[in-house]
C-alpha cells in the first residue's frame, strides 16, 4: 500500500509535464479516442492508495530472460536492460510487476495483427516479466529490437521496448516505452514527440553504460522508472 | 530527493501475448479451481466506443476494487480468495467482461464513506495515457451520500458513472459502457 493518508491529494497534477496530452493530432488515432472534457480531480482515498501487490511467486524464475524461448539464441544484438522502480521521493517500489514486450531484431512482433513483411524469429517471442524486490530493481536479458514502419503512414517507430508497471497503488500504474540513445527516428516519431516537454521526453531514453551488460557478450542500458506516489512503504 | 516522473506512452496494438493470463478477468478466484471469494457474485460487462461511435477493440481494461466487506487485497481481514485486480481485453465489437463480487463500502475523505464502486482503467492504441473512471452500482442507497458522485454537479456527467442493471441473478449482471469522447462521454478522473 502506498500510503495510509486518506485526507487529501498528495500530488497535485497541474504542474506536471511528464505525460503527453490525450490529443496529439500527429498520432492520428488520438483524434477520436481523446476525452474532450477536462479530467475530474479525485481526492486520494483508500481506493487510489492501494493496488495489487505482487511477490516473487507471481512470476517464474527466468521470465525476465527473453533469450531462452527457442532452441537457440535469437538474432540480434544482445542487451541487458536494468533499472529501478522508484516513487517521486526516490524510494524503491517493492512488489511492482514489470512487464516488457518488444519486436524482434527485424522489427516484427509475434502477434497475429502484425502482418508486416518482415521475418519472425523462431527463437524469439519478445515478452518478459519481473517482480521488484526491496531495492526496486528489475532487469531483462534480450536483444535490441528493430525499428518498424507504422502501417498506412510515412513514419517509423524508433527502436523501443514497451513497459507496463503495476502496483502497489492505483496511482502508481504506468504504461510507457523505453527508447535508445542517439536514434535519429526519435524526432520523427509522433508517439515519442507527443510528450511536449523535451526533458520529460528524454527521460524515456535509456542510458548506455559500458559497465552494464556482460563483457564481450551483451551491451547494457539503464532505465529507471519513476511512478506517481511518494513516501511509499 | 524529488524525482520527476516517467511519462506515459501508448500501449500500442501488440501487447496481448505479454500482458494477458488465463483467468485474469475473474476476480473471485486465485486459481481456476480454487475456492471462490465471499459475497454476491456479479458479472460486469460493457462496451467501449470512441468519438465516432465506433467500437474500440483490443483495449486493455483493468479493474481494482475492495472485497465484499470493503477491504482491499492485502489489508488486514481481506478475503484471501479475492484478487481485487482484474484484467481483460475488449473483443472485436468493443465488449469486455469481468466476474467479480459486489464490493463493500470503503472509507473516503474525512469521516465520509464511499458507496461501493470499482475503479476501471483503459489502455489502448490511440490513448497516450490511460483513462480512469469508477463504476457505481444502480439502485444503491449509498450513492446519494458518496463524496465523489456528490462532487460532480452536472447530472448528465455524474450519471455516466452508474452501471445499468441487466439481470438480478444470481449471478447478478450489470453493464457499464465507456464512451471515450463526444455525446455521453464517460466521466474520467485525474489521479
Ligand atoms: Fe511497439
Amino acid at each position: 500500500m502506498a500510503n495510509t493518508e486518506t485526507e487529501e491529494r498528495q500530488y497535485p497534477a497541474g504542474d506536471d509535464t511528464a505525460d503527453p496530452p490525450y490529443l496529439h493530432a500527429d498520432y492520428r488515432s488520438t483524434v477520436t479516442k481523446s476525452p474532450s472534457r477536462p479530467l475530474i480531480p479525485l481526492d486520494h482515498t483508500v481506493s487510489e492508495l492501494t493496488g495489487p501487490v505482487f511477490d516473487a511467486d507471481t512470476v517464474s524464475v527466468g521470465e525476465n530472460d527473453l533469450l531462452s524461448d527457442g532452441e537457440g539464441l535469437p538474432l540480434g544484438e544482445r542487451i541487458v536492460v536494468t533499472g529501478r522502480v522508484l516513487d517521486e521521493d526516490g524510494k524503491p517500489y517493492a512488489g511492482a510487476l514489470v512487464e516488457m514486450w518488444q519486436a524482434n531484431a527485424s522489427g516484427r512482433y509475434r502477434h497475429n495483427a502484425d502482418g508486416r513483411d518482415a521475418p519472425l524469429d523462431p527463437n524469439f517471442v519478445g515478452a518478459g516479466r519481473y517482480v521488484t524486490g526491496a531495492d526496486g530493481a528489475y532487469s531483462f536479458e534480450t536483444i535490441r529490437p528493430g525499428a518498424y514502419p507504422v502501417p498506412d503512414s510515412g513514419w517509423w517507430r524508433p527502436a523501443h521496448l514497451h513497459f507496463s508497471v503495476t502496483g502497489p497503488s492505483l496511482m502508481a500504474r504506468l504504461v510507457t516505452q523505453m527508447y535508445f540513445p542517439g536514434d535519429p527516428l526519435l524526432e520523427l516519431d509522433a508517439i515519442y514527440m507527443s510528450i511536449e516537454d523535451r526533458a520529460a521526453r528524454e527521460r524515456l531514453i535509456a542510458r548506455f553504460d559500458s559497465d552494464l551488460g556482460v563483457r564481450g557478450v551483451s551491451l547494457g542500458y539503464e532505465f529507471d522508472i519513476v511512478l506517481r506516489g511518494r513516501a511509499n512503504g | 530527493m524529488a524525482l520527476k516522473r516517467t511519462g506515459s506512452q501508448t500501449l500500442g496494438p501488440f501487447f496481448n501475448y505479454a500482458l494477458r493470463r488465463e483467468g485474469d478477468n475473474d476476480l473471485t478466484r486465485r486459481s481456476p479451481s480454487g475456492p471462490q471469494a465471499d459475497g454476491e457474485i456479479v458479472t460486469l460487462r460493457g462496451r467501449v466506443t470512441d468519438g465516432a461511435s465506433a467500437p474500440c477493440q483490443n483495449v486493455l481494461v483493468e479493474i481494482w476494487q475492495a472485497d465484499a466487506k470493503g477491504h482491499h487485497t492485502d489489508m488486514d481481514d481481506s478475503d484471501a480468495n479475492f484478487t481485487g485486480f482484474g484484467r481483460t481485453l475488449t473483443d472485436d465489437d468493443g465488449w469486455y467482461e469481468f466476474t467479480t463480487v459486489i464490493p463493500g463500502a470503503v472509507p473516503g475523505k474525512g469521516n465520509a464513506w464511499q458507496a461501493p464502486h470499482i475503479s476501471l482503467s483503459l489502455f489502448s492504441s490511440g490513448l497516450l495515457k490511460r483513462v480512469t473512471t469508477r463504476v457505481y452500482f444502480p439502485d444503491e442507497d449509498a450513492n446519494k451520500d458518496d463524496p465523489v458522485l456528490s462532487g460532480i454537479a452536472n447530472e448528465t456527467v455524474r450519471s455516466t458513472l452508474i452501471a445499468r442493471e441487466v439481470a438480478p441473478g444470481p449471478p447478478r449482471s450489470i453493464s457499464f459502457d465507456v464512451i471515450l469522447q463526444g455525446e455521453g462521454e464517460t466521466a474520467f478522473f485525474d489521479l
